[in-house]
């Protein structure tokens, strides 16, 4: 699959993803807070999460969808503060950020990838 | 058919001096059962028993057969996965067993692993697992296939066992991973190989089997394993180390000194050659290439040679 194919499809994708909702928001350690809710989606393709690294608010939910035909999951550094099931192809995991600070990720299958959300007020 | 037994391969000078190093190679007395494929007594202290002549032996290698895939890689790897198996009873020496060595499933589903399991039962012969990181998708993150290949083993899953004078060390590198690493062995199994090779002779030949390649193939594609010096450290004295690895789903050899290093081809899907595709992920080939690029491989222990010969097979 060429490159330009392979971002139309994912522009496709994305648009159909906004679209709808997403079909499991789970395991968010507390309620969304009580003002509007940002939602952001992480794209796993070819074995990279994009973007890498996002800077969010607090109270921010992220989405990960994995577009990959191989499983990947999404494991905070340390191991506790979120971690996904395993995502098969078109699956996806969502986690609320509600405290500020930097949270390192990666997935437990192919460590190698990592990525990165910033949560800052503001 | 790829031939690259360790005697007589012109384009790797390597091999010379891999052979040259080499003592004979009685090897220690031992005792195992199999049952089940699950190895149920350990190996005699090698100090105590008598030495034994390791004799003529053929065993196999599988690999990646992630039974459950379904994608246009290949819309079914079971099928394949018993087409491998259908290879094996038809070579032409039986294999005294089979090594696999991981990504048994897709998912880690107990159908997936129950499917496995009744293909390469077919084979008839002992089966001797590790787990692929594929293997560790259950919530237990590995418990399911502890659960059902783990007995006797250590840790992750760890073990060893003789077979006719050669040692054969089930390393287990795709759990608990670092983020921005690659494959881990981890302290406690690294102490664990230590002492599992201490007293051997260095006239025993030695085969470690794990799923990622314990030397670093493609590092950006985590093909690799960062804490595999140490255990090559401990294997370095021995006069004939063989490493089978799966994991990349293609073939590679490297020899680095006395120790020869391959990786299987899968029964499943190919993958790229590192770096020269947009990642790791399963490689769709037309139909027709498909099964010239999956395979088998069979090992041959020779008596009074010094190698172990290994050839690979296409499912072509």
């Amino acid at each position: 699959m060429s490159h330009s194919f392979k971002a139309r499809v994912l522009a496709l994708a994305l648009a159909g993803g906004l679209a709808a909702p997403v079909p499991f928001v789970a395991l968010a350690a507390r309620a969304a807070p009580a003002q509007a809710a940002a939602t952001v989606t992480v794209r796993i393709d070819n074995f990279v999460f994009g973007p890498a690294a996002i800077t969010v608010a607090p109270g921010t939910t992220v989405t990960w969808v994995n577009q990959d035909d191989i499983p990947h999951n999404i494991v905070a550094d340390d191991k506790q503060t979120f971690r996904s099931k395993v995502l098969d192809t078109d699956e996806s995991y969502s986690f609320t950020f509600t405290k500020p600070g930097e949270y390192g990720y990666f997935c437990g299958l192919h460590p190698h990838m990592t990525g990165k959300v910033i949560v800052k007020a503001g | 058919m790829d031939q690259h037994d360790h005697s007589g391969s012109k384009n790797d000078p390597g091999r010379r001096g891999f052979l040259k190093c080499m003592g004979g190679w009685a090897g220690a007395g031992a005792l195992y059962s199999v049952s089940g494929g699950v190895l149920s007594s350990v190996a005699l202290d090698a100090a105590s028993a008598a030495p034994a002549k390791a004799s003529s032996f053929t065993f196999l290698q599988v690999s990646d057969s992630h039974v459950g895939f379904n994608k246009p890689a290949n819309p079914d790897a079971a099928a394949t996965y018993k087409e491998a198996v259908s290879k094996i009873m038809m070579l032409p020496k039986k294999p005294d067993f089979i090594l696999h060595t991981g990504d048994i499933t897709q998912l880690s589903k107990d159908q997936e692993f129950d499917d496995a399991e009744q293909i390469i039962k077919a084979a008839g012969v002992a089966v001797f697992h590790v787990p692929g990181e594929h293997d560790m998708l259950d919530e237990g993150q590995g418990k399911a296939y502890l659960d059902r290949f783990g007995k006797g083993t250590k840790g992750a899953g760890w073990y060893s066992f003789d077979h006719k004078g050669v040692h054969f060390v089930a390393l287990i590198n795709v759990a608990n991973l670092k983020p921005g690493g690659m494959g881990s062995l981890g302290s406690d199994q690294l102490e664990w190989l230590e002492r599992d090779l201490a007293h051997r002779p260095a006239s025993q030949p030695i085969v470690v089997f794990a799923h990622i390649p314990l030397w670093t193939v493609y590092a950006d594609w985590g093909w690799g394993t960062d804490d595999a010096a140490q255990a090559l450290g401990y294997l370095k004295r021995f006069g004939s180390v063989t490493v089978l690895n799966g994991h990349i789903h293609q073939i590679t050899r490297k020899v680095e000194g006395n120790i020869a290093f391959h990786t299987a081809r899968s029964t499943a899907f190919p993958q790229p050659v590192g770096g020269q595709g947009p990642s790791p992920g399963p490689m769709k080939v037309p139909t027709e290439q498909l099964h010239s690029m999956l395979g088998i491989t069979t090992a041959s222990v020779v008596r009074g040679q010094h190698d172990i010969a290994l050839v690979d097979d296409t499912l072509a």
